[in-house]
C-alpha cells in the first residue's frame, strides 16, 4: 500500500513538474507584458513586473493599429462560420441524401485531406491573382472556407439520425431548409459546439493567406500584425509581449470554458 | 430532357447543399494540384503571371535544377534532421503526458490537461514572440537559468546547429497537446478488467504499462506516428517565424524553400517543382510506415 502511495505521488509530482516546464512560456509572457520598458534589462530578470503598468497594451493601439487587426481578425473569425455552415449543409447531404455520383463526390473530398499545403499554396495564390482577389478579404477567407475533415466529421454523427425522423417531417409539409435548421441542427449541436470552438481558434490564428493575400496594413490580422511587430519592435520586448498576450488570452479564456466539449470531440470523431 | 428535368428536381437539395463545398473544394485544392503540376514543367514567373504567353514549357529542367542547387540540398538534409529528432520526441512526450493525465480523475488531472493542450491552440506568431525572447542571448530566460549552473550563454538561434535543436524544441512543446489527446481517448478506451486480471496475476505497474497500456495503444501510436511524420516533413512555420531559415540557410526546411521560391522570389515554376518532390516523399513516407505496420501483430 506504502508502494502505492508512493507511486501517486511520484505520478502526480511529474504531471505538475511537467505542466509547470510547459506554462513557463505562457507566464513568462504575462509577466513581461505588464513590465515597463527599463525593467527589461534587469539582472536576474523578473518573473512578476516590480512596476506593474498596461502602457505596453495602449501602445498596441496607440503606436500600431491593433484595432483594425482586431476588426479583420473578427471579419475572419464570422465568416470561417458561414463555412462550417457549409461544411454541415455537404455532410448533411453525404449523411441523409441518395444521389447519383454520391460516392464520387465523398471520394473527391476525402482526396483533397492527402494534397500537402505547400502544393497548392502557390496555384492557389495564382487562381486568387486571376479571379482579381489579391488584397481583399474575399481572397483571404475563401481557399480555407470549406474543409474536407469538417464535412466529414457531420457526416459520420449526421448519418445516426434516424431517417424517419425527416420523413415524418415531410409527410408534414416541412420543406428541405427548413428541416435542415430546425431538426437537423438542433439534433447536432454537440458537433457544431466542437467544430465552432476548433473553427474560431483556427480563424483567430489565420496567419498564413492573409500574410501572402494582404498586400495592405489595412487588411492584417492580429498574427499578420504582430509578426509586423515583432519585425519592426524587435527590441520593444515590453510591446511585443503585450501583443502576444492579446492574441493568447482569449484562445485561452474561450478554451477553458469550452475544454471539456473539444476533449470530448474527438471520442466523437471516433480517434482512438 | 423532360427525364433529366426529372432527376433534376428529384435530387435537387442534395446538390444544392454540396454544391458550395465541391466548387471551393474543386477551386481551391483540386485544380491547384493539375495547375502545379503543369507549371512544375515550365518557367512561369512574375511575368507569366501577368500575360500567360510569357510561360514557356521547360521540360524536366526545374525538377534537375532543385537537385544542382545546394540550397535545396541543404532544405532536404535539415527536413531529415526535424523528422528524425522530432517526430520520435512529440510521440514520447505525448504518449508520457497521456499516461499520467490518465493516472487519475481528480481536479488536478482535468486542470492539467488543459495545461498541456494549450501550446497546440496557441498562435505561432505569439509562440514565435515569446520564445524568440525566452532565446534572447542577453535577456532571455534560457540563458539566465544556464547561468545557474555556471554554463555560458548560448546563442540559441544564431547558431547553426543549436538553432535547429531550438526550433525543434519549440515545435514540439507546440505539438504534444493534440497528439496527448489522442493517446488519451485511446486510453480511456482500454476496459479496466484487463489490468484487474494482469493484478491478480501479481503485475506491477511497469509490467502493465509494457505488456497492456502500450500493446493496446498501438492503433493511436501509428495514427500519430503517421500524422506527425506527415506534419514534420511540411516544417514550415517554425523557421518562418523565428529564423526565415537562417543563419546561412540552416534553418530551411523544404517547405520554407518552396515559399521562398514562390513568394519571395516569384519562381513559381520552380517552387512548384520543388512542391512535387516533397509530396512524393510524403507518399514515400506514409507508404514505409503502412508496410512496417502490417509486419506488426495485431491487438
Amino acid at each position: 500500500m506504502a508502494l502505492k502511495r508512493f507511486e501517486k505521488g511520484f505520478m502526480i509530482f511529474l504531471l505538475v513538474a511537467g505542466g509547470l516546464l510547459m506554462m513557463i512560456p505562457f507566464i513568462w509572457m504575462l509577466g513581461s507584458s505588464f513590465k515597463p520598458e527599463n525593467e527589461f534589462t534587469i539582472v536576474p530578470p523578473t518573473i512578476i513586473p516590480n512596476h506593474p503598468t498596461f502602457k505596453n497594451y495602449v501602445d498596441l493601439f496607440a503606436k500600431m493599429d491593433f484595432m483594425v487587426y482586431l476588426k479583420n481578425t473578427l471579419i475572419i473569425v464570422l465568416c470561417s462560420f458561414v463555412g462550417l455552415f457549409l461544411n454541415a449543409l455537404a455532410g448533411y447531404a453525404f449523411a441523409k441524401f441518395e444521389f447519383p455520383g454520391k460516392n464520387k463526390f465523398f471520394y473527391l473530398i476525402l482526396a483533397t485531406m492527402m494534397i500537402p499545403g505547400q502544393v497548392t499554396m502557390i496555384p492557389t495564390y495564382l487562381i486568387i491573382n486571376k479571379l482579381g482577389l489579391v488584397n481583399t478579404m474575399a481572397g483571404i477567407v475563401l481557399p480555407g472556407l470549406v474543409g474536407a475533415f469538417g464535412i466529414f466529421l457531420f457526416r459520420q454523427f449526421m448519418s445516426t439520425i434516424p431517417t424517419d425522423l425527416m420523413e415524418a417531417a415531410r409527410l408534414d409539409g416541412a420543406g428541405e431548409l427548413r428541416i435542415f435548421f430546425q431538426l437537423i441542427m438542433p439534433i447536432v449541436k454537440p458537433v457544431f459546439a466542437v467544430q465552432g470552438i476548433l473553427t474560431f481558434i483556427g480563424a483567430w490564428n489565420s496567419f498564413l493567406w492573409p500574410l501572402i493575400i494582404a498586400n495592405d496594413e489595412r487588411l492584417y490580422t492580429l498574427s499578420v500584425g504582430l509578426s509586423l511587430l515583432k519585425g519592426q519592435y524587435a527590441s520593444k520586448f515590453g510591446l511585443q509581449m503585450a501583443g502576444a498576450a492579446f492574441m493568447v488570452v482569449p484562445i485561452i479564456i474561450v478554451f477553458s470554458f469550452f475544454q471539456k466539449h473539444i476533449i470530448e470531440g474527438y471520442t466523437i470523431s471516433g480517434m482512438k | 430532357m423532360k427525364q433529366h428535368a426529372n432527376s433534376w428536381h428529384k435530387y435537387k437539395y442534395p446538390y444544392l447543399f454540396i454544391a458550395p463545398a465541391i466548387l471551393l473544394l474543386t477551386v481551391f485544392s483540386i485544380l491547384p494540384i493539375i495547375i502545379a503540376l503543369v507549371i512544375s514543367f515550365t518557367d512561369m514567373d512574375l511575368l507569366g503571371l501577368a500575360d500567360f504567353s510569357n510561360i514557356n514549357g521547360a521540360g524536366f529542367t526545374n525538377y534537375l535544377g532543385l537537385f544542382k542547387d545546394p540550397v535545396f540540398i541543404k532544405s532536404i538534409v535539415n527536413t531529415g534532421i526535424y523528422v528524425i529528432i522530432g517526430v520520435p520526441l512529440v510521440i514520447l512526450f505525448s504518449m508520457a503526458a497521456a499516461l499520467l493525465l490518465n493516472y487519475g480523475t481528480s481536479w488536478l488531472f482535468n486542470t492539467f490537461r488543459v495545461v498541456y493542450y494549450l501550446p497546440s491552440i496557441t498562435n505561432i506568431v505569439a509562440v514565435a514572440v515569446v520564445w524568440g525572447y525566452l532565446y534572447n542571448s542577453r535577456y532571455g530566460l534560457f540563458n539566465y537559468i544556464l547561468s545557474w549552473f555556471g554554463v555560458p550563454g548560448q546563442a540559441w538561434l544564431q547558431d547553426p546547429t543549436l538553432a535547429k535543436l531550438s526550433l525543434i524544441m519549440m515545435a514540439v512543446w507546440k505539438a504534444i497537446g493534440l497528439n496527448m489527446i489522442i493517446f488519451l481517448a485511446a486510453l480511456q478506451g482500454i476496459p479496466r478488467s484487463y489490468y484487474e486480471a494482469a493484478e491478480i496475476d501479481g503485475a506491477t505497474g511497469w509490467k502493465k504499462l509494457r505488456y497492456i497500456t502500450i500493446p493496446l495503444l498501438s492503433f493511436a501510436t501509428f495514427f500519430v506516428t503517421i500524422t506527425t511524420l506527415i506534419g514534420w516533413i511540411q516544417f514550415f512555420e517554425e523557421p518562418l517565424v523565428m529564423t526565415k531559415g537562417g543563419p546561412l540557410n540552416a534553418t530551411m526546411s523544404m517547405a520554407l524553400f518552396i515559399y521562398n521560391n514562390g513568394f519571395k522570389l516569384s519562381d513559381f515554376g520552380y517552387a512548384a517543382s520543388g512542391s512535387f518532390v516533397l509530396f512524393i516523399i510524403i507518399i514515400i513516407a506514409t507508404i514505409v510506415q503502412f508496410l512496417v505496420k502490417r509486419k506488426e501483430v495485431e491487438y
